[in-house]
């Protein structure tokens, strides 16, 4: 899976960061920094959580045809 | 479970649906909602859509086709009643509706005062046909007073000085959310608006409002009246729990659910109506009105009304608010009041930045940060996990 985010409609909540703190992590100058990019499956419910819970709904998860 | 109607079609209930059908619902689903509109996002009404950099599209709630869910979506249509013995809910019009499996998620309503009735001028501000009306109010008028300092009122407020308007915020309370957040975040937000010229006046008591011709006088205890063109009413919410009144379901300030959401067998809650005894916080009965306990709790519930386990997992969460107010992130997480004690443990060389976190029991239950949204989240981590105050103190994130 490839994680997406649009930086425009981000918000840096840092709701995906308690979901999913091995990939998103938002730092002190206040952005968002996506730490995989595309993380193996394990992190896969982390992830969709973080999906569900981002308030500005910015995140989406890309599948790439195998 | 052939048939689950799900009575709320805002963001418990529909994340609720979506998660029926991801985990393997293939029978009939039907979701009632009061309100026209498909299931729009609330946050941004007060924020982004009222000041007109969202328009109404952007708030969708849903962006794949409704097709997919697989639903009979009952719109404009308000739930009036529930028989846990015919298993069915009757709708307004008298329609009645069967289910195998119901999921409660009608949320709640603006609170409003006796001292409003009959006065055309003051609005209040939860759907979008309200946000819409408020807009459009905003557009042509010049002075706005705003009742109730808690977030839906800040925001509005904070808002409304973006568009140039003039604004009183009255407070029954001597500071924002003082019996929330304590003297020092008290203060801060008070500061906020100040710092934004608006006339924030605390520890207010009104007296009466008056319509007269298109503008409103707010009449205040000991004070000289107010004249504005409108007034937002920003008191608080209630659960909308009157349709279950007589249903046999208990009812305590929302549903009183166990400890995994069900209310009653095949009845399940989800979002601002459901009370039920959060494990992380010692079972504490806890009803939480934030947008993220509605996905959570939407999902949640969707698992529970399919497993016919008695061991169905318990919900578990640290509760999460956020608010934006004059291009400040203001955010919290956990339980905490004005009573409880408080450490400043960052603040930065910008005051607009700070972190504060709270103690009950000798751990940490609470954090409270302005523009900090990384703390908020390792803090909140830190509460979930039962962590001692001290430590939690020492912790220097």
């Amino acid at each position: 899976m490839k994680i997406l985010v649009n930086f425009d409609l981000c918000k840096s909540n840092a709701v995906c960061m308690a979901s999913a703190p091995e990939i998103f992590e938002v730092r002190d100058d206040g952005y968002l920094y996506i730490l995989q990019e595309e993380p193996d499956e394990t992190h896969r419910a982390a992830v969709e959580e973080a999906v569900r819970l981002c308030p500005t709904r910015a995140i989406t998860i890309e599948d790439q045809a195998l | 479970m052939k048939k689950i109607v799900v009575v709320g079609a805002s963001l418990a209930g529909l994340r609720c649906a979506e998660a029926l059908r991801r985990e393997g619902f293939t029978g009939a689903l039907t979701i009632v909602g009061a309100e026209q509109h498909l299931p729009y996002d609330r946050p941004p009404l007060s924020k982004e859509f009222l000041s007109g950099e969202f328009d109404q599209e952007r708030l969708a709630l849903r962006t794949e086709p409704y097709e997919e869910l697989n639903a009979d979506l009952l719109l404009g249509q308000r739930a009036q009643s529930l028989s846990l013995e015919a298993r069915s809910i009757t709708l307004a019009s008298g329609e009645e509706v069967d289910f195998d499996g119901l999921v409660i998620a009608t949320g709640a309503a603006p609170r409003t005062l006796p001292i409003a009735d009959g006065v055309s001028g003051v609005m209040t501000l939860r759907t979008l046909d309200d946000a819409l009306r408020l807009k459009g109010a905003l557009a042509d008028r010049k002075r706005i007073c705003v009742i109730g300092a808690g977030f839906i009122g800040s925001e509005v407020a904070a808002t409304a000085r973006g568009l140039g308007l003039d604004v009183t915020v009255l407070e029954a309370g001597d500071q924002p959310m003082l019996r929330g957040v304590g003297p020092i975040i008290g203060e801060t937000l008070a500061e906020l608006h100040r710092s934004n010229g608006v006339d924030l006046r605390t520890g207010v008591k009104i007296e009466s409002l008056e319509q007269i011709g298109e503008s409103v006088r707010v009449n205040i205890a000991e004070e000289a009246s107010l004249e504005c063109d409108l007034v937002l009413l920003a008191v608080g919410a209630a659960p909308v729990t009157q349709w279950l009144e007589g249903s046999g379901l208990a009812l305590d300030d929302g549903v009183v659910c166990d400890a995994t959401l069900l209310a009653a067998p095949g009845v399940v809650c989800a979002g601002d109506i459901a009370r039920w005894p959060n494990p992380l916080f010692g079972g504490e009965s806890m009803r939480v009105e934030h947008w993220t306990n509605a996905v959570e709790q939407g999902v949640h519930a969707a698992r529970r009304l399919l497993s016919d386990d008695e061991s169905a997992p318990a919900f578990s969460t640290v509760p999460f608010v956020w608010s934006e107010q004059y291009g400040i992130k203001i955010q919290a997480a956990g339980r905490f009041s004005g009573e409880d004690r408080m450490e400043v443990v960052h603040s930065g060389t910008d005051d607009a930045r700070l972190v504060a976190i709270f103690e009950r029991h000798g751990r940490i239950s609470g954090v409270i940060g302005f523009s900090e949204p990384r703390r908020v989240m390792q803090y909140r981590r830190l509460i979930g996990a039962g962590t001692l105050f001290d430590e939690a103190l020492a912790a220097s994130l």
